[in-house]
C-alpha cells in the first residue's frame, strides 16, 4: 500500500510527460483521463451550446430534464443509444460502418500530443503540430466515405462539399501555423521546434504570446487560423456540408442512432482539438495571463487562486438559481439536484485552493479556459452569422486567406531575419 | 406598358442550358418535404455540379379547391374560406374578398370600418413580412432573426386575438363593414405596439443589413429585370425591388388608402438584397400608415346596410388589393342568386412563383433556397 | 525513449502493408481499392516512425493519406462505379506476367545474395530528437537547388492543369 502511494507521489511530482518517461501505465491512465475529460467536455458543450444559443435567441432552451435542463445531454445520449440503427439497403455496408469510426479515431487521436500543461500531456512528439494536423486531416477520409457509402445524392454532395472545404482550408491553416512555428526559432541557437510543449516553452522563453509577436503579424496569422479552423470543423458560418435548408444534414443524413452520435462526438472533439492548436500556438498554451509582466510570488499566489474562485463562482450561480426555483412539490427533486450540483462544484473549488493541488492543476485550468473561450466563439458565430455560399467560401479560402497567409509568412521571416541580423546581431 | 415589354420571347424558357464540359447533368428533387421550400412545393432541379441549369415547379400538393367551394357557398359563407389561402396574411385576403362583394352589391363600408380595416390590414402586412424575414434568414443560415421576428409578431397576433378571437385565420371583416366594434383600449394597444415595434425594425436591420455574409449571399442573387417582372406578371415587393413604382394602394386606391400619406419604397437592381430592403422599408411605411389611421380613427357606425340574404345583381367584377405578397385579385361572376356563379382568385404567390425559373438560372443550388425565400410564397395560396 | 522498433512491430506493419497491397489490386470496387491503399500508406508511415524518421512519417500522413488519396477518392466516387464492377479484374497474359515476375524475383534474390555488404548488419543508432532539424538543414542547405527545381516543376503542373481545365481564363 505504502509503495503504491509512493509510486503515485513520485509520478505526481515528476517533470516529464508519461510518454517521455516511457511509463506505459501512466500513459494509459492519462489516455483514460483525457478520453473521459473530452467526453465530459462534449456533453457539457452540448448543454452549453443549446443554452447559450437559446438565450441569444430570446428563448429558454432545455428546461425540463433536470434543473435548467442539466440532464438533457444524458437524456439525449440515452435516446441515441436506444434508437434503431438504420443502414440504407443500397449502402456499402463495410464502408458505411467504418466511416464514423475513422472520424472519431482521427478526432480523438490528436489529443495524444495536446499539452494541457508542461507535464500534462500523454506524450510530447518531436513533430507534435505536424502530427495534429496530419491526423485531423484523416477525418476527411471518414467524411468522404460516409457520403459515398450512403449511396444517396444529398450525403454525396455534402461529403464533396465538406471535404473540398477541409482540404482547401488546410492550406491557409498550414501557412498560418508555419508562421507561428517560425517564431519559435527566435532563440540563441536559432532552431525552432514542432513539439507542442516546445512551442509553449518558446513563448515562455521569449516572454510574449505569439499573437502579440511582431504586432500585427502574429495577430493576422492567428486571425487566419481562427477563420480556417471554423471552416475546418464545418461549423457556422461555414457549415455548408450540413446546411439543413439545402442538403438536409449533409454527409450524415443517412446515419442514425449511435453512428450519428459518433459523428457528433467527433465534430465537437475536433472543435476542441483545433482550438487547442490555436491556444498552443498563439495564446501561450497553459501559461497564465501576464506571466512576465505580473511576475513575483504575490502574483503567482493570486493567479493560483483563479481555478478555485471560478468553481466557487459556478457553485454560487447554482445556489442562486436553487433559491429561485419554484416552490412547488413537483420541483423539489430538481431543487435538491441543483443544490447538490452546486455543492459538488463548491467542494471542487475548495479542493482547488489547496496549494499542492492548485500548483498541479492551474496549467490545465488556464488551458481549458482559453479553449472554452473558443468554444463560446463557435456558439456565438452560430447565433450571429448567415451561411456562406460554396463559391464564396472557396473564394475566401483561396483568394483571401491563402495570399494573406503567404504574405504573413514572408513578412514574419523577413522581420525575424532583420531582428537577428541587424538589431541584435 | 407597351407591348414590347410584355414579350417573353427573350427568356426562352423551353431550351435548357448546356452543362459545362458535357458533364452529366444531375437531376435533384427538392421537396415536397424539404425544409426550405416553405411548405409542400416540389422543385425539380437540373444541375451541372452546383449550377442550376433549369428548374421546374410542381405544385398542387395543398390544393383544396377553394374556388370551386366558392361556387357552392353563399357570399357570407365563403368569407372564412379566403383566410385559408394565404394563412399568414388572412386579414388581407378577407379585405380583398369583402371589398369585391361590396362592389358587386354596390355598397360601401362606413369610414370607421374603413379605418379599422386599414389598421388591421397593415398590421397584417407587418406580420407577414416578419414571417418572411425570419424564414428567409433561416434559409440563408441565420437562425437568430427568426426568433426575434416571432417574438414581435406575437404582439400583432395578440391584438387580433383580442379583436376577433382568432390569431391566424382571423375572419376579421364582414361584407359591408365589420362585425365587431373595437375592444376597449384597442387604439392604445395599437399605439403601444407601434412605439414598441419601431426600434425592433432597426434591431433586425442591425443583424442583417450590413452583415457581410448576408450582403454576399443576397446581392446579385436571383436578379430579375423590371421587363421580365412585368412580362411574368410578378407584383408586390418583388416588382418594386426591380424598380417599378407600382403599388395598388396608390395606383388604384381602395379602402381609404388615399387619405393616408405614405411612400412606395423601390429598389434598383431587382436582386434578393433589394427585395429585402424594400420589405424592410415597407414595414416602416406600414407603421406610418397605422399611426395616421389610429390617430384619426373616426366615430360612427361600423356596418353599412347590407341585406341579410345577399343577392347581388347579375354581372361580374374584378377587384384587387395590394396584399403583402403582391396583387391579390378576386373575380366574381354573379347570376343574381345567393351564390357566385364563378369565383376566381388571382393569388400573388402563384404568379410570382413563375419567376423562380428565370431568377434561378445560372445560380447555385444554395441560391435556389434564397430565391424561394425572397419570393415569399405561401403554398396555401399557390395551390388554393 | 524505449525502443518501439521491435521485430514484432516490423512484421505486423509489413503484414498489413502486404495485405493492403494485395487488396488494392484484387478488389473490384475501386473505392475499396483506394481505402486499402490508404491502409498501406498508413502502415508505411508507421514504418518510417520505426526508422526514427517522424517528420517523414508525418508528411506521409498529411500528403498521401490525407491529401492525395482524398483526391483519388473524389475522382473515383464521381465516375460510374457500376461499369468498372462488371469489368474483368485480370487478363490472361500469363506468359508475359510470369516472365516479368520471374525477372523481378531474380533481381531481388541477386541483390540480396550479391550485395549483402550494402546492408548494415545491425540497426543504426539514430537520434530521434533532431531528425526534423536535420531534414530541414539538408533540404534548405545541401539540396536547395533540387528543392527549388521540384517546386518550380509543381508550379508548372498547377498552371498546366488550370489552363487545361478552364475554358477561358
Amino acid at each position: 500500500m505504502h509503495e503504491i502511494i509512493q509510486y503515485i507521489e513520485s509520478y505526481l511530482t515528476s517533470d516529464k510527460t508519461p510518454g517521455a518517461a516511457g511509463n506505459m501505465f501512466w500513459a494509459l491512465v492519462y489516455i483514460m483521463l483525457v478520453f473521459a475529460g473530452l467526453s465530459v467536455a462534449v456533453i457539457a458543450m452540448n448543454w452549453l451550446e443549446r443554452k447559450i444559443l437559446a438565450h441569444m435567441q430570446v428563448r429558454l432552451g432545455p428546461m425540463r430534464v433536470g434543473p435548467h435542463g442539466l440532464l438533457q445531454p444524458i437524456a439525449d445520449a440515452i435516446k441515441l443509444l436506444l434508437k434503431e440503427d438504420i443502414m440504407p439497403a443500397e449502402a456499402d455496408g463495410f464502408v458505411f460502418w467504418m466511416a464514423p469510426l475513422i472520424v472519431v479515431l482521427a478526432a480523438f487521436t490528436v489529443f495524444v500530443v495536446v499539452p494541457f500543461g508542461p507535464t500534462h500531456a500523454i506524450t510530447d512528439m518531436n513533430i507534435g503540430i505536424l502530427f495534429m494536423l496530419g491526423v485531423s486531416s484523416l477525418s476527411v477520409l471518414g467524411i468522404v466515405m460516409a457520403g459515398w457509402a450512403s449511396n444517396s445524392h444529398y450525403p454525396l454532395i455534402g461529403a464533396l462539399r465538406s471535404s473540398a472545404q477541409m482540404v482547401s482550408y488546410e492550406v491557409a491553416m498550414g501557412l498560418a501555423v508555419v508562421s507561428a512555428i517560425l517564431m519559435t526559432s527566435l532563440n540563441a541557437e536559432g532552431t525552432g521546434t514542432l513539439s507542442m510543449i516546445g512551442i509553449v516553452q518558446a513563448q515562455q522563453a521569449q516572454g510574449e504570446w505569439f499573437i502579440f509577436k511582431f504586432f500585427p503579424l502574429g495577430l493576422i496569422a492567428f486571425f487566419i487560423f481562427a477563420v480556417a479552423m471554423v471552416a475546418e470543423t464545418n461549423r457556422a458560418p461555414f457549415d455548408l456540408a450540413e446546411a439543413e435548408s439545402e442538403l438536409t444534414a449533409g454527409f450524415h443524413t443517412e446515419y442514425s442512432g449511435f453512428r450519428w452520435s459518433l459523428f457528433f462526438l467527433a465534430e465537437y472533439s475536433a472543435m476542441i482539438a483545433v482550438s487547442s492548436i490555436a491556444v498552443t500556438l498563439w495564446l501561450g498554451g497553459w501559461l497564465r495571463p501576464f506571466p512576465n509582466l505580473l511576475s513575483g510570488s504575490t502574483w503567482d499566489l493570486l493567479f493560483s487562486l483563479f481555478p478555485g474562485v471560478t468553481f466557487l463562482l459556478f457553485a454560487a450561480i447554482c445556489f442562486y438559481n436553487t433559491a429561485r426555483m419554484p416552490k412547488h412539490p413537483l420541483f423539489r427533486i430538481q431543487t435538491i439536484g441543483l443544490a447538490g450540483f452546486g455543492a459538488v462544484l463548491g467542494v471542487i473549488g475548495l479542493v482547488l485552493f489547496v496549494p499542492a493541488v492548485s500548483v498541479r492543476v492551474q496549467d490545465i485550468f488556464w488551458f481549458s479556459t482559453k479553449v472554452a473561450g473558443f468554444m463560446y466563439l463557435y456558439i456565438w458565430y452560430r447565433g450571429t452569422f448567415p451561411r456562406y455560399r460554396f463559391d464564396q467560401l472557396m473564394r475566401m479560402g483561396w483568394k483571401v486567406l491563402l495570399p494573406m497567409g503567404l504574405g504573413v509568412l514572408i513578412l514574419t521571416a523577413s522581420v525575424a531575419l532583420l531582428q537577428q541580423k541587424i538589431w541584435h546581431p | 406598358m407597351t407591348d414590347s415589354n410584355t414579350s417573353l420571347s427573350h427568356l426562352d424558357l423551353e431550351t435548357p442550358e448546356k452543362p459545362f464540359l458535357d458533364a452529366n447533368e444531375l437531376v435533384i428533387n427538392m421537396g415536397p418535404q424539404h425544409p426550405a421550400t416553405h411548405g409542400v412545393l416540389r422543385v425539380i432541379l437540373r444541375l451541372d455540379g452546383e449550377k442550376v441549369l433549369g428548374l421546374e415547379c410542381v405544385i398542387g400538393y395543398l390544393h383544396r379547391g377553394v374556388e370551386k367551394i366558392g361556387e357552392h357557398r353563399t357570399y357570407t359563407m365563403f368569407n372564412p374560406y379566403v383566410d385559408r389561402m394565404d394563412y399568414v396574411a388572412a386579414v388581407s385576403n378577407g379585405l380583398g374578398y369583402c371589398e369585391t362583394v361590396e362592389r358587386l352589391l354596390n355598397v360601401e363600408a362606413p369610414p370607421r370600418a374603413q379605418h379599422v380595416r386599414v389598421i388591421l390590414t397593415e398590421l397584417n402586412r407587418i406580420a407577414s413580412h416578419q414571417l418572411w424575414l425570419g424564414t428567409h434568414a433561416l434559409d440563408i443560415g441565420a437562425i437568430t432573426p427568426l426568433f426575434y421576428t416571432f417574438r414581435d409578431r406575437e404582439e400583432i397576433l395578440k391584438i387580433y386575438e383580442k379583436y376577433c378571437g382568432a390569431r391566424l385565420t382571423t375572419h376579421a371583416f364582414r361584407i359591408g363593414g365589420l362585425q365587431y366594434e373595437t375592444y376597449t383600449g384597442f387604439e392604445k394597444e395599437v399605439k403601444n405596439f407601434l412605439t414598441f415595434f419601431r426600434p425592433k425594425i432597426d434591431e433586425y436591420e442591425e443583424l442583417l443589413t450590413t452583415n457581410r455574409i448576408w450582403v454576399e449571399r443576397t446581392k446579385n442573387v436571383g436578379t430579375i429585370s423590371a421587363e421580365d417582372c412585368i412580362a411574368l406578371g410578378v407584383t408586390g415587393p418583388v416588382l418594386r425591388a426591380s424598380g417599378v413604382k407600382w403599388d395598388l394602394r396608390k395606383a388604384q386606391p381602395y379602402a381609404n388608402y388615399k387619405n393616408f400619406d405614405f411612400e412606395i419604397p423601390t429598389g434598383q437592381n431587382g436582386d434578393t438584397y433589394d427585395r429585402y430592403l424594400v420589405r424592410m422599408a415597407e414595414m416602416r411605411q406600414s407603421v406610418r400608415i397605422i399611426q395616421q389611421a389610429v390617430d384619426a380613427l373616426p366615430e360612427g357606425p361600423i356596418m353599412a346596410k347590407v341585406p341579410k340574404v345577399m343577392k347581388p345583381p347579375a354581372g361580374e367584377v374584378y377587384h384587387s388589393i395590394e396584399a403583402p405578397k403582391g396583387e391579390l385579385g378576386y373575380f366574381i361572376v354573379s347570376d343574381g342568386s345567393t351564390q357566385p356563379y364563378r369565383l376566381r382568385v388571382r393569388p400573388p404567390s402563384f404568379v410570382n412563383l413563375q419567376a423562380l425559373d428565370v431568377m434561378c438560372r445560372g445560380q447555385l443550388v444554395a441560391d435556389v433556397v434564397a430565391v424561394i425565400g425572397t419570393l415569399d410564397i405561401v403554398l396555401g395560396e399557390v395551390d388554393r | 525513449m524505449a525502443p518501439v522498433a521491435t521485430p514484432f512491430f516490423f512484421y505486423l506493419l509489413s503484414g498489413i502493408m502486404l495485405i493492403g497491397g494485395i487488396l488494392v489490386i484484387t478488389r473490384k470496387n475501386p473505392v475499396h481499392s483506394a481505402l486499402a491503399l490508404i491502409v498501406t500508406l498508413l502502415a508505411q508511415a508507421s514504418i518510417y516512425l520505426m526508422l526514427y524518421a517522424p517528420f517523414v512519417a508525418g508528411v506521409q500522413i498529411i500528403l498521401y493519406a490525407g491529401g492525395i488519396m482524398v483526391l483519388f477518392l473524389f475522382v473515383i466516387m464521381l465516375v460510374s462505379i457500376e461499369r468498372s464492377m462488371k469489368e474483368r479484374q485480370f487478363n490472361s497474359q500469363w506468359v508475359v506476367g510470369m516472365s516479368a515476375a520471374t525477372a523481378l524475383g531474380g533481381l531481388f534474390i541477386a541483390v540480396y545474395t550479391k550485395g549483402k555488404d550494402i546492408f548494415p548488419d545491425h540497426a543504426l543508432s539514430m537520434v530521434e530528437d533532431d531528425n526534423t532539424q536535420k531534414v530541414a538543414t539538408m533540404l534548405y542547405g545541401q539540396y536547395m537547388f533540387a528543392f527549388e527545381i521540384a517546386s518550380l516543376l509543381l508550379l508548372v503542373a498547377i498552371i498546366g492543369a488550370v489552363v487545361m481545365a478552364k475554358k477561358r481564363i
